[in-house]
């Protein structure tokens, strides 16, 4: 790790992997009740390594390792946290966490409603989505927007070192369950990091980079490639807006509509299928709050509507690129 | 390429005749140019280029009468390829075709939505909301604008540049066609008086306060800069109208729509006979010396014969005076699709109740012409009475 020597607080080189390890470790400290479990989390240093070292630290009563059950485990994860504790669930990816649906959807977003108000699961589950790692198509696929459509659950999607560090010890305070989606591409990605960064909050959207002529919404591992775009966008006279929105559910519709009441264009990138998107849900909300806004049709890129493929020109092609988000642009800034 | 399209000069104008071309192909075009004369109702119009670049191609002869919303000609902006023949839209690749290596390249923009059927007639005008939205708050009738988005679509921009356009006098002046006029004034006035069920109402109203006002304030002014009573009576109107708006907009497809913006038109009478009411926009705002200098303005353009197309289409209530002709009282009609219009004649000595008694002040007739699918006797009352109290008072006009 290399340290770097600022006027008052150090700013660490560090990768968003660190950093999520660093606010487990964090969190561990912090409370006791605290426990993190998974497949592999332990030994084996978790599937992207995030966890590595964690269980030499703590010990097997608060790194555990599971079986491959998700279903089992969140359900135990969701009994822990009735009981008082605040679990830290893992799942490999969400590819993985449909076998936990039952438990995400009937169970933990269910049970405060269910009981009156008598129980409520303060849970944090965690996991990898997106593509990119040429994993195939039952380990790359993104489908944060569909947990984003369940009432009763916040959904979190750090894109920054800042973010990744940041938002698990708010979601651990949440009194209801927080998923946490973590890009595949972004463990390895590196950043500067305050050496006393903590919780950041959640809920609010944060404005990247500024810009007067488009909007362009995305989140998670499409952030850089969106900010790609818009540095290709300003080169030739275009001054994008990249709006992250960092929590998908609930969306922070204020900050949307600002940016498109300025900028009177957007486009929604987004990895996950096109059809019934996030972005679809975000395009229906700025037509419906902010249509008199708008100088021309919201565009969206999205994932192509196939199972994402092995090959990796294909699955480069399959997902959102820096090329497909400046032609939506353009598309969107024609004739203005 | 941009379409230069037959303009709509008027909320119900829906034709004109192309009557005479002042650029060929290839000539150079910048925006504010007049490049054609198109013969409407209302009279000869020389028709302004938004568009700078240089001509392609003419695509209406001189003689021919198109429908508003027809491309007249076609002008290739700097920079593009002089002959492109635009391409179809690139359709996505079909499925089952070979797979090709993919390197990220920009693909061709996203296909734009299938344009409408041709066989629908009645085009919906594209425009986007937010243009819209603009347009309205700026009192501009969006039917008159054209625009640079994906198939012809207005966009912001075109309304921002609308509003912005610096107003470049013609090229070269013009007279009006006083045939074509005394046509296009049959027309809309016999239009007038067979849909629009009018009323009338009659005022007198003193103008002692008018006329001593205006004395004090020209003693302090040099000749070119004095105010006439002509900018006070359209104030008083302007402001009126403001507070009375459905006396101030349009009758069209069977409702009456207020106008946001309050845009007087200003009838002017044309050397050689022949009349014209062009707009002295937001005259609601205008301070009187603003108004004043507006109306020199317009009625010196209108004497020389150049007016400009925006001018024609945009009034929303029009005033008319005959007082310097010695008239007392002016009986107007309304000219469609407009629902009011306000006469005065002349400012004369005559005998008036003061305490009491009989004493000789200056009064001047005010009368409303007004739709009565709109309103009634009663609001047109309200509405001269508020032009009477404005007067009183014209040092807060």
């Amino acid at each position: 790790m290399m340290l770097q020597q600022k006027a008052e607080s150090q700013a660490i080189e560090t990768t968003y992997r660190e950093a999520i390890r660093e606010a487990i470790r964090d969190a561990l400290k912090r409370d006791e009740r605290v426990f993190l479990m998974g497949e592999d989390v332990g030994r084996y240093g978790g599937c992207y390594a995030v966890t590595k070292g964690l269980l030499a630290e703590f010990g097997p009563e608060r790194i555990r390792d599971t079986p491959l059950s998700e279903s089992g485990f969140t359900g135990a994860g969701i009994g822990a946290a009735i009981g008082g504790l605040r679990p830290i669930v893992e799942v490999m990816t969400v590819n993985f966490s449909l076998l936990a649906l039952d438990q995400i959807l009937n169970t933990a977003a269910t049970i405060r409603h269910m009981s009156g108000n008598q129980f409520g699961v303060p849970l944090v589950i965690r996991m990898a989505t997106g593509a990119g790692r040429q994993l195939a198509a039952q380990h790359s696929h993104s489908l944060e927007g569909w947990y984003a459509h369940i009432p009763g659950i916040k959904v979190l999607a750090p894109a920054t070192v800042e973010d990744a560090r940041g938002m698990l010890w708010t979601a651990l305070e949440d009194p209801d369950p927080v998923l946490i989606f973590e890009h595949v591409m972004l463990y390895n990605m590196t950043g500067t990091l305050a050496s006393d960064a903590g919780p950041v909050d959640i809920g609010k959207a944060a404005i990247r980079r500024e810009g007067k002529d488009i909007s362009l919404i995305t989140y998670g591992g499409s952030l850089w490639k969106t900010i790609d775009a818009a540095t290709a966008l300003a080169a030739e006279g275009i001054e994008a807006e990249v709006v992250d929105l960092r929590t998908l559910r609930p969306l922070d519709d204020a900050t949307i509509m600002a940016s498109v009441h300025k900028t009177h264009r957007a486009v929604i990138v987004d990895e996950g299928w096109r059809t019934g998107s996030l972005a679809a849900e975000i395009s229906a909300r700025i037509v419906e709050q902010a249509f008199f806004d708008l100088d021309a049709a919201i565009g969206r890129v999205c994932s192509e509507e196939v199972p994402i493929p092995y090959p990796r020109h294909l699955e480069e092609a399959a997902i959102p690129q820096v090329p497909k988000i400046i032609a939506a642009a353009k598309t969107a800034l024609a004739g203005g | 390429m941009a379409e230069f399209r037959m303009p709509s000069l008027g909320a119900d104008m829906e034709a004109g005749t192309l009557v005479e071309w002042l650029v060929k192909p290839g000539d150079q075009v910048k925006r504010g140019d007049i490049i054609a004369v198109v013969e409407t109702q209302k009279g000869a119009i020389e028709i302004e280029n938004f568009e700078p670049g240089t001509v392609e191609k003419i695509l209406v002869e001189v003689g021919t009468k198109v429908p508003v919303g027809t491309p007249l000609a076609m002008i290739r902006a700097e920079g593009e390829p002089a002959t492109s023949i635009a391409a179809p839209v690139q359709s996505p690749t079909p499925a089952g075709a070979p797979p090709r290596p993919l390197e990220p390249k920009a693909p061709a923009p996203a296909p734009t939505p299938a344009p409408a059927p041709e066989a629908e007639a009645e085009e919906r005008l594209r425009i986007s909301p937010a243009a819209r939205r603009l347009a309205e708050q700026h009192g501009i009738d969006v039917s008159t604008l054209s625009g640079n988005g994906a198939d012809g679509a207005i966009l912001l921009g075109d309304v921002e540049r609308m509003i912005a356009e610096p107003k470049i006098e013609g090229a070269r002046g013009r007279g009006f066609d006083l045939a074509a006029m005394r046509q296009a004034i049959a027309a809309a006035m016999a239009r007038s008086k067979r849909e629009i069920p009018h009323y009338y109402l009659a005022q007198p109203i003193e103008m002692t306060a008018c006329q001593d006002w205006l004395a004090s304030v020209n003693a302090k002014l040099p000749p070119d800069q004095r105010l006439l009573l002509g900018a006070l009576l359209v104030k008083a109107v302007a402001r009126a109208a403001r507070t009375f708006p459905a006396f101030n907009g349009f009758y069209r497809d069977g409702a009456f729509k207020p106008a946001p913006s309050v845009h007087v038109g200003m009838a002017i009478a044309i050397r050689g006979g022949g009349l014209i009411a062009p707009a002295i926009h937001d005259a609601d705002g205008l301070s009187l010396d603003a108004l004043m200098t507006e109306m020199r303005e317009l009625v010196g353009r209108v004497r020389s014969g150049r007016i400009r197309s925006s001018e024609m289409a945009d009034p929303t209530i029009t005033v008319s005076s005959l007082g310097e002709r010695g008239v007392e009282q002016l009986y107007g009609i309304i000219y469609p699709p407009q629902v009011a219009i306000v006469g005065f004649g002349k400012v004369a000595p005559s005998p008036w109740i003061a305490d009491g008694k009989v004493v000789a002040r200056p009064v001047i007739n005010a009368t409303l012409a007004a739709d009565h699918r709109v309103t009634d006797g009663h609001a047109g009352a309200l509405f001269l009475s508020e032009i009477e109290t404005l007067l009183q008072e014209p040092e807060t006009l």
